[in-house]
Formats: C-alpha cells, structure tokens, sequence
C-alpha cells in the first residue's frame, strides 16, 4: 500500500521532514500524533504533492508507483485522499457540481464510465445523510459559509463518495464537539472495509477513543521516534510528550 | 502555481479560421461617396442617406475619445473598407437552401447549426456575415404571432416608417464619436418589433461575423417591444485570427414601450489578438435601451474576446417604476483590455435598477467596470443596487473600478458594493487533490464566481456562456 522510506521534506527552504519512515498495509489505520511542529500536517501535503513542500530525498510509494513523480491529481487519482484541516471555500461552485467532477475524474481514471447526474444523486444523497448533513448542502457552494464542523462532515463526505485507497485524515477532529467526532468517526468507521487504509493525524487522543487505530507513531522533529499500539496514545494523554525531552515536557497534553 | 495557471490561460482562438468565400468588398477609404454607394447598394429612401450624410459630417468634427482606460494605436480610418458582402447574397437566398454551402459550413464551425436550430431548437436567427445579413430563420412562425424579425436593410424597405421614427431616437447619431462612425456607415443588423401584448414565442438571436481581411463590422440593431410586450434576445460574436487589428464599431437601440420587457444577451468572442497583442478586434460599441412606464430592460453581457472592449450598454429609466438591469461578465487575458460598464439613467419615479458585474483578469491584461449611476430630481423613491467583482488571476493583470454616482434627488437610494479576490493556492490544490486537472479547477473556479450572472442567461446560452469561458481558460498545461 503505502511505503515512505527515508522522506526528507522542506517548506520554503526550511527542513521540516527529516528522514520519516512509515508501511502502511491495507485495511490498517495509523494514528500519528505529536507536539506541535513536529511536521504533521506537512506530511500529508508532501504526500499528497502539494505545491512548495519540496522532497529532498528518499521515496514514497503508493500501490507500487512512485508518488514523487505525480503531479497533485494524479496522485489523487491513484486513491490518495487528503481531507483537510482547514477546507478552503469555492463561492458559486455547488457541492454537487464540485463532487460529481471529483468522482467522475476517478473513475475515468478506473477506465470507467462517468456517472450520470441520477446516479451521482442517489450516492451523493446517501453520502450527505450519512455524515448528517442537510441535503441542501449539496446545492450550497463547496464550504461556502459552512461552519467548522459542517465543514469537517463535507471532507468525510467527500471521502465516502471518492472511495479512496488511502485516506489522510488532518486532524479531522479539531474544532469539533462530541456529537460531531462521533459522525465523523463514524463515517470513517464506515469506509474500513479490510482494504483501504488510513492515516489518522490528530493532536488528542480523543478522536482515537472513536476511531480505533492498529499502529500508533509519535511523529517529532520531523521523524516517527515512537511506534505502538492504540495504548500509545493513551500513554501519551495521561503524561504528555514528556518521554521525548524536556522542550516538549510542558503545555502539551 | 501562477505558471501553471499561464500555462492554462495559453489557449488558441477557437473560431479563428477564415472562410473561403468569393465576396464583394469596396476598397478602403471612408468619404461621402462611400456613403452614397452604401445606401445605393441598400436601395435605401433618401432621408436614410441624407441621416447618414448628416452624421458623417458631424463625425469629420467630434474627436476620437480617449478617457477610457485603454492603450491603443491611432485607428486609419481611411484604411478600413467599409462594405464586404459574400457575392452570392447579390440575389439574397429566401431560405437556407439557396445559402452558399461554404457559408453554412462557416457557422457549423461556430457551433451555430443553422438548419437544426430552424428545426428544433426553437431559436430564430439572423446571421449577419461581415456587412450583410445572411439569413434569418423561423420567419414563418413569427410572422404568425406578427413579430417582425429581418436585417435592419430590408426593414428600412419594408416597415420604413418604424424605421424612421425610432432609429437615433435612443442613441442620436451625434452620441458619441463611435455612433456617430456607425450611423453613417451601418451596412446591417436586425430589426425586432414585438407588437402591443404579444410574448415573443421564441429566443431571437443573430450572430456576428467578421470574415474579409482589413474591414470593419458596423452594424445596427433596432429592437422595439410595443406595450405590455416581451423579447429575449441574443447575440453572438466571432472573427478569423488575424495580425491586423479590426475595427468593430456598432449601435444597438432598445425601445421598450409601457409595461414591456426586453432581455438583451450577448456572448461576445470576437478574436482578442494573439499573446503579445497582436491584432484582434477593437470593440467600440454604444448600446442603449429607453424604458417607458413600468418597462424592463435587462442586459446581459458574457465579454470573452476583442483586444480592446469600449462598451457601456446603458438603460434610460424614463418611465415611472421603470427597471434596469445589468450583469456582465468580462474576461481578459493575454494583452486584453476591456473598460466596460453600465449608464443607468434614473428620470422616472420609483425606478429601479441592478448592475452586477464580474470582471476577470488574466495574463497581462487590463479590466476596468466604469459605471454611471444617475438620479434625476424627478426621480423620486429610486434605487439602484449595484455589485462589482473582480477576480484576478495570476499576478500580472490588474482590475479597476471607476463608480460614478450622480444623485439629485434626496428621496433616491444608492447601493455600492465592490471586491477583489484571487484564485487562490488553497481552492486550486483542494480541486486538485479531488482529482480535477488544473485547467479544469480553474474554470469550475471562475464559473462559481459569474454564476450570479449566467443565471440570468437563456438555460442554452448559459451552457454556452460557460463553455466559452472554459475554452478561454484552458489551455496545454505541461
């Protein structure tokens, strides 16, 4: 599935990823938690191609093809799903509009044919009832005027209805009280079909108690210095980044 | 991100090739006797040329205006030709099977299936082909519902007298240094009469060619909606690639009688010249509808093309409860430059007007919305709302607004607002992470921001609309 071996990363000439290493297997959800800084949230942009994170060396691979050199949408197209922590809005563009294009450049890419608008309906609706959306929503401009919650329920939807093989979930849970983590938990509870994979960046250990993890890793530094299982996390809740020296013994939980 | 967005905005002009089509041209030069032959050619009744002479001889003294916000070299007016008809039109076709097949070919090319459009699109069209009208389709059931729909040449022949009484009562042939060219140089365009209570029962459209080399279009259009009537009418604009600059110089009058509604569409892609502003088109136009009592005159413009636009379609609010409305939306890219806007003139009691305009810079270019807002002091409880958007895309264009609001009256209430936003880094790489290619994100991004206005477009030319604006932002993205 996914393999990052040795990933070094800058952002405008700045190291911020500094030799990662990380297998992903299918059906697996990783957790990576850190202080901050530690290069989270720039994992997923490196991953996923964004433009001005610059890989200096090593590789990452996805389904056997290298994801260096894919531009952006091609890197989605092979299954790399990035859902945002902070989704831009596009005024006038509908939801609908904005998601049948999305679905339909993936599947053209699975040589299949493009859904038509009935068709797309019916799943987007499924989808919109799912993470608990009115369904105006689909008609609303994407993330126009949405709250951060909202927002955060129109990335899963997004995810649901694009199928991805690997999700990058940036920290989907900021911002969002129990009775939404428990929707988006749920809608990424949904998606866990043994096959596709998941990598859970989060700074609690909450959204953790929803969304059960294999693999827990402790990103720092630019580096994964700590891996385990989903009692990582809990360690990591009850006594903070403590463990990897004192610059991050204080203010974080 | 702003290289692959250039990349995108490199696209070639669609309809920029030229048909080989034998055609009469008179040689270049503007005089007096070039007017005569015009209105000979025309067989036209005297007081039109004697009104064309008049206007020529105002023209030689007004002086070309210059206050627009556009770079231009001085036009030689004596080095465009002023008449080019297709030969075959000598015998003017009295359906489309007598129309020269090249010609037809020509607009199938353009997207303008002629033949289907008579069959199924429940359209009519006038297509006028440089100087002359080519041919109007769908008159049979017009003439049913006693439309009047023909080249503004043969009304001139056949409804003289509507002809005089409204022609340069909206724009007077002294308008402006443009109009003023225009009216003694007009060579065709359509005639609409829309009788007292009768709804239009179809879309009117015409669609403008430029084809010979070194001409100028100078065409006229005269739509009046009698009372309590209604028209939707659209036009549609394109012309070969060539290095020289053209000259295309028209009027427009809308008379809109009490209780009528007249809805004016343009998709405007005349060719805009090649990346360092090589030729293209110079769009000078002067666009103006009167509304009388409880009337409407809405405007709806889509500007993709030209190299230079100079354009201010405008609505005189005379009536009382008169509205107005004007969306646009006006993209430049390349070296483009557009200065357009809207005049809605507020003379009547309880008027209401609208302007909503979306400019969209690209590339190196220039986009500018000038409007005039003004309220007369017998305009008592009037009101105007207007929007003005600027998008900018990549960081070499620049977007400008000039507002003029002129109130005279106290009890008038006056609306402005204005932004300024980019297509950002954040809303390309969220469409492109969904799997969308950068050209695609671009123009799914533009078209949100004009939705406002294509809504107000006819459902097939809103399609149209935003194809076109697709076409002018795709490009070969590496």
């Amino acid at each position: 599935m996914l393999s990052i071996k040795n990933l070094h990363a800058s952002v405008e000439e700045k190291n911020i990823i500094k030799g990662l290493n990380l297998e992903v297997k299918p059906g697996e959800v990783h957790a990576i938690m850190g202080p901050n800084g530690a290069g989270k949230s720039t994992l997923g942009y490196v991953l996923s191609g964004r433009d001005g994170y610059e890989v200096s060396e090593g590789e990452a691979t996805l389904n056997g093809k290298n994801l260096l050199e894919l531009d952006v949408e091609e890197r989605a197209r092979e299954g790399l799903f990035l859902a945002f922590q902070y989704p831009v809005e596009i005024p006038g563009v509908s939801n609908m509009e904005f998601m049948k294009e999305s679905v339909n450049a993936m599947r053209e890419q699975h040589g299949k044919e493009p859904l038509t608008a009935a068709e797309f309906l019916k799943k987007a609706k499924e989808a919109c009832k799912q993470v608990q959306l009115p369904l105006d929503f689909l008609k609303r401009g994407v993330n126009e005027g949405f709250s951060g919650g909202e927002k955060k329920r129109n990335e899963i939807m997004q995810m649901i209805l694009l199928e991805p093989s690997l999700c990058i979930l940036d920290e989907s849970d900021s911002g969002l009280d129990v009775d939404a983590l428990q929707v988006v938990a749920d809608g990424v509870n949904s998606q866990r079909d043994g096959e596709r994979s998941f990598i859970v960046v989060t700074h609690y250990q909450r959204l953790l108690d929803y969304i059960k993890p294999d693999f827990v890793h402790i990103l720092a530094d630019g580096k994964i210095v700590k891996s385990g299982d989903a009692s990582l996390a809990l360690d990591v809740e009850k006594s903070g980044y403590a463990f990897l020296g004192k610059e991050y013994a204080e203010g974080e939980a | 991100m702003s290289e692959q967005i250039e990349q995108a905005l490199e696209r070639k002009y669609e309809a920029g090739f030229y048909s080989e089509i034998e055609s009469e041209t008179f040689e270049s030069g503007l005089d007096e006797s070039v007017i005569r032959r015009i209105s000979a050619m025309k067989e036209e009744p005297e007081w039109m040329l004697e009104w064309r002479l008049k206007a020529y001889r105002s023209w030689l003294e007004m002086e070309e205006p210059d206050w627009a916000h556009v770079d231009y070299p001085k036009i030689d007016y004596q080095a465009i030709s002023y008449y080019s008809a297709p030969k075959s039109m000598k015998d003017k076709p009295q359906s489309l099977d007598e129309v020269d097949p090249e010609l037809l070919r020509t607009y199938e090319k353009l997207g303008i299936p002629l033949h289907e459009q008579e069959m199924l699109a429940g359209v009519a069209v006038d297509a006028v082909f440089d100087s002359v009208s080519v041919v109007t389709t769908f008159r049979s059931k017009l003439e049913e519902a006693g439309v009047i729909f023909c080249p503004i040449s043969e009304a001139l022949k056949k409804y003289p007298d509507l002809v005089k009484k409204y022609i340069g009562s909206v724009v007077p042939r002294t308008d402006n240094y443009f109009a003023a060219l225009n009216s003694a140089v007009f060579t065709d365009g359509s005639f609409v009469y829309i009788p007292k209570g009768t709804r239009c029962p179809m879309e009117l459209s015409t669609y403008f060619r430029i084809n010979e080399m070194n001409t100028g279009q100078f065409e006229r259009t005269l739509i009046i909606a009698d009372e309590g009537s209604y028209v939707s009418y659209l036009e549609g604009c394109t012309a070969p690639q060539r290095d020289e600059n053209q000259l295309h110089a028209a009027v427009v009058e809308l008379v809109a009688m009490d209780d009528a509604t007249i809805k004016y569409s343009t998709v405007q892609n005349w060719y805009p010249g090649d990346e360092n502003g090589k030729g293209g088109i110079y769009n000078f136009v002067t666009k103006r509808g009167i509304a009388h009592t409880n009337a409407k005159i809405s405007w709806t413009q889509v500007e993709t093309g030209s190299a230079v636009t100079w354009k201010y379609p405008s609505c005189v609010l005379k009536g009382d409860n008169s509205v107005g409305e004007f969306y646009s939306v006006a993209l430049t890219r390349g070296r483009q430059q557009a200065d357009t806007g809207t005049k809605m003139i507020h003379v009547g009691k309880n008027t209401r007007s609208t302007i909503i305009s979306k400019g969209i810079s690209a590339g190196n270019s220039n986009n500018a919305y000038r409007g005039l807002v003004q309220m007369g002091p017998r305009a008592d409880g009037a009101r105007n709302f207007t929007e003005c958007d600027s998008l900018l895309i990549g960081d070499k264009c620049g977007a400008h607004t000039f507002p003029y609001i002129e109130s005279r009256n106290p009890s008038a209430i006056v609306e402005h607002e204005a932004t300024t936003s980019k297509v950002s880094d954040e809303q390309l790489f969220l469409c492109q992470q969904r799997g969308l290619d950068t050209e695609k994100a671009v123009s799914m991004i533009v078209n949100g921001f004009c939705k406002e206005v294509f809504k107000e477009l006819p459902m097939e030319f809103a399609v149209e609309a935003g194809k076109l604006l697709e076409i002018s932002l795709e490009g070969s993205v590496g």
